[in-house]
């Protein structure tokens, strides 16, 4: 049965304030049993407050074989870090 | 019914009952878990029926104590006999296949939402409070299963068939739990039980309008069945009961 239903990604957020993090997937027939699914499957122990479900089909995602054009650029510039700033002592939360 | 009904006597018996059908569908539930259609439906059902045993610990365990015998849930649910559990009928009707046991999940878990939303008024203290407790897990038992009986009624020729082979079966399971007997009017004359008879009307209205959006035909009413609450059960508790009790029965006090 389950090989006939769509993919969902499941996004639980865990408290008030934080943002929905990926947690995994189920397979379900449509979105409202697909949030009834993941409530069962990943909200067991309290993990959240708050479910996504999105249908895998609908996600984007970037191609492994172009993660050096992607990703490695990024690699040697140190200047887009916030790193250069002198902290004054007083400043605590940064 | 010749005893006279004290009020502990009344309170055992009606602990009992609840106790009884949440421990007996939590059971019965059980005995999917492995076999389900899916996984994610594994966990639902295993979630649905423990949510249940927890349930039959607080009610059996308080049935125990109001008897004053020293005997505990474990006691209870171990140690008995098909003729001293007072479930209704409806929970031990087996478990066919997964729209059977939708069929029977919504006919059960609609009345023991309104029951238990009755019930946080009780004037004994765990009644009310784990009726309170309750009543959230059985919200989504409910909903859980009307969505399923929604969807198999209102999905293909042969999920329709199935869904309306599983209602007909556990239709005539429907009256008896509305009836009112000595201990259900003593019951609620004392104010530890509910009076069902006032729940019948929103239980109709629910489950008629899970049938519409099913697009289903309430079934036919047929000739009622009853007796579980007086220990006369169906052939199928016993069969539910004997893997439950195998071990304690065969290693008495085996201790985990």
């Amino acid at each position: 049965m389950s090989k006939d239903w769509p993919l969902w990604e499941v996004f639980v957020r865990a408290r008030g304030g934080l943002s929905h993090r990926h947690v995994g997937s189920v397979h379900a027939p449509d979105g409202e049993i697909a949030l009834r699914h993941a409530r069962d499957t990943y909200t067991r122990r309290q993990e959240g407050v708050s479910l996504w479900v999105v249908p895998s089909a609908a996600i984007v995602a970037s191609d492994p074989s172009d993660s050096d054009a992607l990703f490695d650029p990024a690699a040697d510039k140190i200047y887009r870090h916030p790193t250069f700033y002198n902290i004054p002592d007083d400043v605590k939360h940064i | 019914m010749t005893d006279i009904l004290t009020e502990d006597r009344t309170r055992f018996d009606y602990l009992l009952r609840l106790g009884d059908d949440a421990l007996i569908l939590g059971q019965c539930l059980s005995e999917w878990c492995g076999h389900a259609p899916t996984l994610e439906v594994d966990l639902s059902l295993a979630n649905i029926a423990l949510d249940l045993v927890g349930q039959a610990t607080h009610f059996l365990n308080a049935a125990g104590e109001a008897e004053g015998k020293g005997r505990d849930g474990d006691a209870l649910a171990f140690r008995r006999d098909v003729l001293d559990f007072r479930n209704c009928l409806l929970v031990e009707q087996p478990n066919g296949d997964f729209a059977q046991t939708m069929a029977r999940q919504l006919l059960f878990s609609t009345w023991q939402q309104l029951l238990f939303n009755a019930l946080t008024a009780s004037t004994d203290a765990t009644i009310a409070a784990v009726a309170a407790k309750a009543v959230k897990e059985v919200t989504y038992h409910a909903e859980l299963a009307a969505e399923w009986v929604i969807r198999l009624g209102d999905g293909t020729e042969e999920s329709r068939r199935r869904m309306e082979a599983g209602l007909d079966w556990m239709w005539r399971f429907i009256p008896e739990l509305f009836e009112m007997d000595a201990i259900a009017a003593d019951a609620a004359a004392r104010g530890i039980g509910a009076d069902v008879t006032r729940l019948r009307a929103e239980y109709d209205a629910r489950i008629a309008a899970v049938l519409a959006e099913a697009t289903l035909e309430r079934p036919r009413d047929q000739r009622p069945i009853v007796g579980g609450r007086r220990g006369h059960h169906s052939e199928h508790l016993g069969h539910v009961l004997a893997p439950m009790q195998y071990l304690q029965r065969t290693y008495p006090d085996a201790k985990w």
